[in-house]
């Protein structure tokens, strides 16, 4: 997991980057608060809250999206969100403890509820017929609930009044105390570890359990483990971002990279590096709308990079996914357009060099107008040129002449070729019946790779006619196009005559 | 620090007093708690059911952005706004989990906790730059109040007041779901247990699982304002949950409803009375409370009948070690 080692260097290389600013750039008017001072006093990291937020944004970030890298493999999305709201109890706990904002008494009383809010859910599970949907949901709104009444009553006490316990409902960045960032940093170096050292149980306990057992993993331990250090992660980002949306904090990164990346190292590594933007572009719109909550800004972040990596993500994106299909589509209708005009030139006996649009619209089953379009695109991709009738206008379109260009022709004999075999491999290995293998062949001898060609010829003991009669086109006919070989045994006897 | 939280339990100045001296305000805000978790428990029953509880919580927060965009426009409480904002809303979020989860890799929970967290921030921001302090409060969202709801401007039909608006909303839709369930009782029942039977009986099984989404929406969009988006989660599940351990046929769960809405409702309110908290979350509390005396001791499945230890108690009954429990 080398990937994974470059976590702790960029973390630094944030950590120095910022500062760097401060010499950089110059100590301009203070009065000003517009967005742009606003954004030099956040990037410049003068004030010592920015310095938390961005401190804790990081951190943050790197134990969420580690975390939640695991979470959304191991499909536990709405487990988190029950988990992040049965932590609420926790927090008014350890504040009516300690009777201040104290991280320490904050974090332990949240984990126990986080804690006691899992085990509840297993022991419901376990022991009742309630499904798990409504477990979750009775656990989430219960604790939450219990977690409210504790967060008024405060409210209505001496003490309760100017603590910012309400902050930990939607999260405050600006009001992280350092003790709340140091222990922030040790959750996070915690992850790091935790993901490092238990990389392969992790792994192969979130893809394959059943083998995981079997090879001797400790499955429950691992998933023991896991759970606790989600809870660390959730309790520690409360503050930043709210009891309610620290669940998005978990999945959004990790979907994101989900959709980027198939590797599992790369995954967490993403999803920590969305995790962190997220949080930093959270606590920065937060800190540009004059201590907004942050939590819903860091959501936003997050889901605005969700939204780019769906749409534009380069093997999953919905847009390069379009872009793909449209590519095959348009490569499949050319080679359909130089198939037709082999069959027109095979159909003459090769005697003729060139192919009318005319005759070309009569193999296809088009109009002229369709097949004048289709040989366009043909001579516009470099497959064929065309001679006349381009200023007589469209009536005389059907006489134009259609000539394949050496890579052209290589393309078409290899289409035909693809198709025929594929038909003769039908009736002859399959034992389908000849008049049942043209739509099959149709399909898939746009995708036959060379290999596989060689293979069929092979078992077919390099056939020289498909099932109808008609001649396959043999290697000599697709070199030939090229130029490659001068060998005048081709089977169809094109450019013979040339 | 105990008895600051816990102030002095006094019967007379928890259970009488409201009664005694604001007697109109404590009425009203029972019956409002009263019809939320009726309306609730009855839909929650068929949510359960259908294992769309957490979809339920999804929806609730994902309205949020369509009512405070309704608030933005018309910058009042009218409830049309908020309903075509909600539906809006509503829409959209099946919309989009939807497309997140047909057109990419992304797992359907993971969409769904995608989709509810970003418009629920949307909301949030919206309420906080824009509406913050003036017609609707962040905290509100969170947990309701439901205590304010005696001050809200009268209902008046034809010059008889009919006490708070809300309440009236919160009344009218809560007999709309009764109504509803009553007449599409069959459909209901069939295409929540058994939805391919549904489907060879000629039901309209997609029509009514949308049916039931909006009237679930209308439900929440009315009892959001009094105990929130996180709470109206509980008023769902829990109803629906608590009574399947006493009973077992899908008829005795909606008639249960309405003894346990009122027992929500009246314990919420002295509890919170009593602690002086969140009305709302005082309910959900009592509600959870109630749901875990019926997992001890209720009859279907509850642990003691379970137990190994104390199963001679019961060796009459069939439940002894009932075959659905077991798993």
């Amino acid at each position: 997991m080398k990937v994974l080692r470059t976590i702790p260097v960029f973390v630094l290389l944030v950590f120095f980057a910022f500062p760097a600013l401060v010499h950089a750039a110059r100590i301009g008017d203070v009065t000003d608060t517009d967005w742009g001072e606003q954004t030099f006093r956040f990037l410049s990291l003068r004030d010592a809250a920015v310095r938390n937020a961005v401190l804790g944004s990081v951190f943050m970030g790197v134990s969420c999206g580690l975390f939640g890298g695991y979470v959304v493999a191991r499909r536990l999305a709405l487990f988190g969100d029950t988990l992040s709201h049965a932590v609420l109890p926790g927090v008014a706990l350890g504040f009516l403890w300690s009777r201040s904002k104290d991280p320490v008494a904050i974090f332990i009383g949240a984990t126990l509820a986080g804690l006691l809010g899992t085990v509840v859910v297993a022991w419901i599970r376990k022991t009742t017929r309630v499904k798990e949907d409504s477990a979750l949901g009775l656990v989430l709104s219960g604790f939450y609930a219990v977690g409210i009444c504790i967060l008024t009553v405060i409210q209505q006490m001496e003490f309760g009044n100017q603590s910012g316990i309400d902050k930990f409902l939607f999260g405050q960045a600006a009001a992280l105390s350092s003790e709340d960032v140091s222990l922030m940093g040790v959750v996070a170096i915690g992850a790091l570890m935790m993901v490092t050292l238990f990389n392969k149980e992790l792994l192969v306990t979130s893809f394959d359990e059943g083998f995981a057992r079997s090879v001797g993993v400790p499955v429950e331990f691992i998933r023991y483990v896991l759970l606790v250090g989600l809870t660390f992660a959730v309790v520690t980002s409360l503050q930043a971002v709210g009891v309610v949306l620290v669940s998005a904090l978990l999945i959004t990164p990790a979907a994101t990279a989900y959709l980027l990346t198939d590797r599992m190292g790369t995954l967490l590594l993403l999803s920590a590096l969305f995790g962190v933007a997220g949080g930093l572009l959270g606590s920065y719109g937060s800190f540009l709308g004059n201590n907004l909550p942050t939590g819903p800004f860091v959501v936003l972040a997050c889901t605005s990079f969700f939204a780019i990596a769906f749409f534009c993500g380069p093997k999953h994106g919905l847009a390069s996914k379009w872009l793909r299909r449209r590519n095959r589509v348009r490569q499949v209708s050319l080679e359909n357009t130089m198939k037709a005009a082999y069959q027109v030139l095979e159909a003459g006996d090769f005697a003729k060099e060139s192919v009318t649009v005319g005759a070309l619209a009569a193999r296809r089953r088009t109009s002229v107008t369709e097949a004048r379009r289709e040989a366009d695109d043909l001579v516009n991709a470099g497959f064929a040129s065309m001679l006349g009738s381009d200023d007589a206008g469209p009536r005389y379109s059907q006489d134009a002449r259609l000539f394949l260009t050496p890579a052209g022709w290589e393309r078409a004999c290899q289409i035909v070729r693809n198709h025929r075999l594929w038909e003769l491999y039908l009736t002859n290995e399959v034992r389908y019946a000849a008049d049942h293998v043209h739509e099959d062949a149709e399909k898939i001898e746009h995708v036959l790779g060379e290999t596989v060609v060689r293979h069929l010829e092979r078992i077919l003991k390099d056939p020289r006619r498909d099932p109808h009669g008609k001649v396959i086109p043999s290697l000599e006919d697709i070199e030939r196009g090229s130029g490659l070989s001068t060998n005048p045994a081709s089977a169809t006897g094109y450019f013979q005559q040339n | 620090m105990r008895e600051e939280f816990f102030p002095t339990f006094d019967s007379v100045s928890v259970f009488v007093d409201p009664w005694l001296s604001g007697f109109e305000s404590t009425f009203q805000v029972v019956l409002m708690g009263f019809f939320v978790c009726l309306a609730c428990g009855v839909i929650g029953n068929f949510v359960v059911a259908r294992r769309l509880a957490l979809v339920g919580d999804a929806i609730s927060h994902s309205l949020l952005p369509g009512i405070a965009i309704a608030f933005v426009f018309t910058s009042s409480r009218s409830l049309p706004a908020m309903l075509i904002g909600a539906a809006v809303a509503g829409v959209l979020t099946t919309v989009l989990i939807e497309l997140i989860h047909r057109k990419s890799r992304v797992k359907p929970d993971a969409a769904i906790g995608i989709v509810f967290t970003t418009l629920f921030a949307v909301g949030v921001v919206v309420i906080s730059i824009w509406l913050d302090n003036v017609h609707l409060d962040a905290d509100c969202v969170l947990y309701g109040e439901i205590g304010l709801v005696p001050l809200r401007e009268s209902f008046i039909l034809s010059g008889a007041n009919l006490g708070p608006l809300p309440i009236a909303i919160m009344g009218a839709v809560a007999l709309l779901d009764i109504l509803l369930v009553i007449v599409f009782y069959r459909v209901l029942l069939v295409t929540s247990f058994d939805a391919g039977l549904a489907r060879s009986l000629g039901m309209p099984v997609n029509t009514t699982h949308y049916g039931l989404m909006i009237a679930l929406a209308l439900t929440i969009v009315a009892a959001f304002e009094a105990v929130g988006v996180v709470l109206v989660v509980a008023m769902l599940i829990f109803p629906a949950v608590t009574v399947g351990f006493f009973f077992e046929r899908l008829p005795a769960l909606l008639f249960g409803v309405a003894p346990l809405s009122l027992a929500y409702s009246l314990g919420g309110f002295h509890l919170a009375r009593w602690l002086d908290c969140s009305i709302a979350g005082a309910m959900v509390v009592t509600a959870g409370a109630l749901f875990v005396v019926a997992w001890f001791f209720g009859p279907k499945g509850g642990l003691i009948y379970r137990s190994r230890a104390l199963g001679f108690l019961f060796a009459t009954s069939k439940q002894k070690i009932s075959p659905q429990i077991v798993g």
